[in-house]
């Protein structure tokens, strides 16, 4: 039998939210170590070694400093996974994008800004070439456990493509518009099998855009409800600044 | 003694997010010693500026996966009391639950997952798999129940869904919160037991170390104080918790990201060591029980039993989720619609005890229902200056050992505030003035 896989977790800007759902595996944790030679994660172990056929990455990238380690990290992991918004698509962090960087560094730490350097916040694939994606906010579990299956038996990952709302309808909801509430679900990625509209909340587009997004549809399911144009677009922001900038160029 | 010392541990492991200990000894003089806070800033303000009522909790949840509960419900309360959004008292039950929840799966994690392994001489839980099997199967056990509350009332236990300005969008089946019961009394009751027998084994690991401080926390006269409270210091007695500027005092050092807090002394503690302190008398037996049986006296001013008050605080909140459980049950679940119609705009606060501490949210709204200024504490950033002052106390009456001994006692110290570093550096502290 070959030998297990290396398999080490990162963190960078976030709220390490994943990683914790990572953890809490509960019911599968030790089925998944049978497979599996965990060889770094700085939350739960003090390890530190060399190479790593998988490595899991989680947060965006903000500071020099993380530039330098996530190249670090490419450079000794065979294959690099993004993991959640932050990593993804830059996330919620991507907020901070909109407004000019000085301004914001000056509202929080006043004259003492120089003290702490920071860039716009980034995804893991505007410094690095990532291989997979589990996307989510947090990670969708099932999504990381399929992959996670995947690579160990590797296989590539096959990356959902279809709108939160096909999955909404297969699961018989009521349409989260019919309540009369903005939702994002006709532009957003599916494969979280519409975890939010089916626990009565909106979807607040977490997973990204769909690929080639028609945001112009969108716009006329939410002028046809009577719902704004603009807090919608407001509300696609939180976790895809990054990538709604990139489509206005 | 002339010895020097150089101590650096960068990246502390075990603990959420990014931290370094440096100390620095010469020829006898304690020159540093001192937690540095390298996680970079995550300047939620601009996030928030403008932003609907709606959005508050679901983005501050984002400050911190572990406290994501915590984040959630203490946004919760201080938009309603901002906007004069009333609540029923199913969701303060369903809320109490939801805390009750997150608390047991924190301070387990971090009993078992985080500070055991430095008791067992291992580096991460994972030898232990093997090693101690039987106790690793009951850890994750422990948690999953745990997460299930989450996951039954709050939809997810990371970055919950259903808990909203006003209510819940979801209410839990009946047949799902007696499941819940069945567990916590079949599963969860016996493993309490079970840890705290393996803890006594390992009451010897646990470092001998006293410095006298002040302990914040909630208090209350209904219950061991979680959801609300008053403000209530070791030191100077209650206050109302609008008065929480006056109790944090917050201010910028040069080696955190973080900022720091005092208030009666040059530092305070938070969390389950503080609360143990402070409420003691609010405890139920079954906790009670357990803290006698771990030693943990009231009064106790050993920073490393404060992974001791936490698995009491795990047995207190099993104890009183069933307590929850048949209250709801004997009232009938009553599928409400939240009240989100906002009747003043305003400012309005929130302060929770969450696993790591008080935390405080404070906000206000334009007559739009959208956030002009906010303002949030983080348990972890107030102890900081504890753990600073601890360590300065620390490292002179254990200078005698080596300094592996030394580096381990301190990465020891700093993990038994469980902190939550990713939290602390929120950076949330502004008014937004254009």
């Amino acid at each position: 039998m070959a030998a297990k896989p290396r398999v080490a977790f990162f963190d960078f800007t976030g709220c390490e939210g994943c990683e914790l759902n990572q953890l809490n595996f509960e019911n599968q944790l030790l089925d998944m170590l049978e497979h599996v030679d965990i060889v770094e994660w700085r939350e739960a172990m003090d390890d530190r070694p060399g190479e790593y056929d998988i490595a899991f990455v989680e947060g965006s990238l903000s500071t020099p400093d993380c530039i330098k380690r996530i190249n670090d990290i490419r450079r000794r992991a065979k294959v690099l996974v993004a993991v959640g918004a932050c990593a993804v698509q830059g996330g919620i962090n991507g907020m901070k994008n909109t407004r000019p960087i000085e301004e914001v560094r000056e509202e929080v730490y006043g004259k003492d800004k120089y003290l702490f350097p920071t860039l716009p916040a980034l995804p893991l694939s505007a410094v690095v070439k990532v291989d997979v994606n589990v996307r989510g906010c947090p990670m969708t579990q099932l999504e990381f456990l399929k992959v996670f299956t995947a690579l160990v038996m590797g296989k590539q990952p096959v990356e959902p493509n279809s709108a939160v709302c096909v999955e909404c309808k297969l699961k018989e909801n009521e349409c989260v518009y019919e309540k009369g509430m903005i939702c994002l679900g006709p532009v957003t990625r599916g494969g979280c099998d519409a975890h939010c509209p089916s626990f009565g909340q909106y979807c607040t587009g977490c997973r990204g855009l769909v690929p080639e997004p028609n945001l112009k549809a969108m716009e006329e399911i939410l002028v046809k409800h009577g719902l704004s144009v603009n807090e919608a677009w407001k509300r696609l922001h939180l976790y895809n600044s990054h990538e709604l900038e990139g489509l206005k160029s | 003694m002339t010895r020097n010392l150089d101590i650096n541990v960068e990246h502390l492991t075990r603990v959420e997010g990014h931290g370094n200990i440096v100390v620095n000894m010469r020829e006898g003089k304690l020159e540093k010693a001192q937690l540095e806070i390298v996680e970079a800033p995550r300047y939620f303000e601009a996030m928030l500026k403008g932003r609907s009522f709606h959005e508050a909790a679901i983005i501050t949840s984002r400050i911190c996966g572990i406290c994501s509960l915590g984040h959630q419900i203490t946004s919760l309360k201080a938009t309603e009391q901002a906007l004069g959004l009333t609540v029923s008292e199913q969701t303060v039950l369903l809320r109490k639950l939801l805390i009750h929840g997150a608390t047991i799966q924190s301070n387990i994690l971090h009993a078992y997952f985080l500070a055991a392994p430095d008791f067992l001489k291992v580096g991460s839980v994972f030898p232990l798999v093997s090693s101690h099997p039987d106790v690793v199967v009951r850890a994750l056990r422990m948690k999953r129940l745990a997460n299930d509350i989450g996951e039954v009332v709050g939809g997810r236990a990371v970055h919950p869904i259903t808990p909203v300005p006003g209510g819940f969008t979801h209410i839990p089946a009946p047949d799902e919160l007696k499941e819940l019961k069945r567990r916590l009394v079949e599963d969860m009751t016996p493993d309490l037991l079970a840890t705290v027998e393996t803890l006594k084994t390992l009451a010897g690991e646990i470092p001998v170390f006293e410095r006298d401080t002040e302990f914040i926390s909630l208090r209350s006269d209904d219950d061991y104080a979680l959801y609300d409270g008053d403000i209530c210091s070791s030191d100077t007695g209650r206050v109302a918790d609008s008065m929480y500027r006056e109790m944090t005092n917050e201010f910028i050092v040069p080696h955190s990201t973080s900022k720091h807090c005092r208030h009666h002394r040059s530092s305070y503690f938070v969390g389950a060591l503080a609360r143990w302190n402070n409420n003691h008398d609010r405890l139920c037996d079954l906790a009670l029980q357990a803290a006698g049986a771990l030693g943990l006296e009231p009064g106790c001013c050993n920073p490393y039993m404060n992974t001791i008050a936490q698995v009491v605080e795990a047995a207190h909140c099993t104890v009183d989720s069933i307590r929850i459980i048949d209250e709801l049950l004997e009232r009938g679940l009553q599928q409400e619609e939240p009240d989100q119609e906002p009747t003043r705009f305003g400012t309005g606060v929130g302060a929770t005890e969450v696993p790591r501490g008080i935390l405080y949210h404070e906000y206000t709204y334009d007559r739009q229902g959208r956030l002009t200024a906010a303002n949030c504490i983080i348990p972890t950033g107030q102890n900081l200056e504890n753990i600073d002052d601890d360590m300065k106390k620390l490292v002179p009456e254990i200078l005698d050992r080596s300094q592996e001994e030394i580096t381990s006692y301190l990465e020891m110290l700093v993990r038994a505030y469980d902190p939550c570093i990713s939290c602390s550096v929120h950076m949330l502290d502004v008014d937004f003035v254009e």
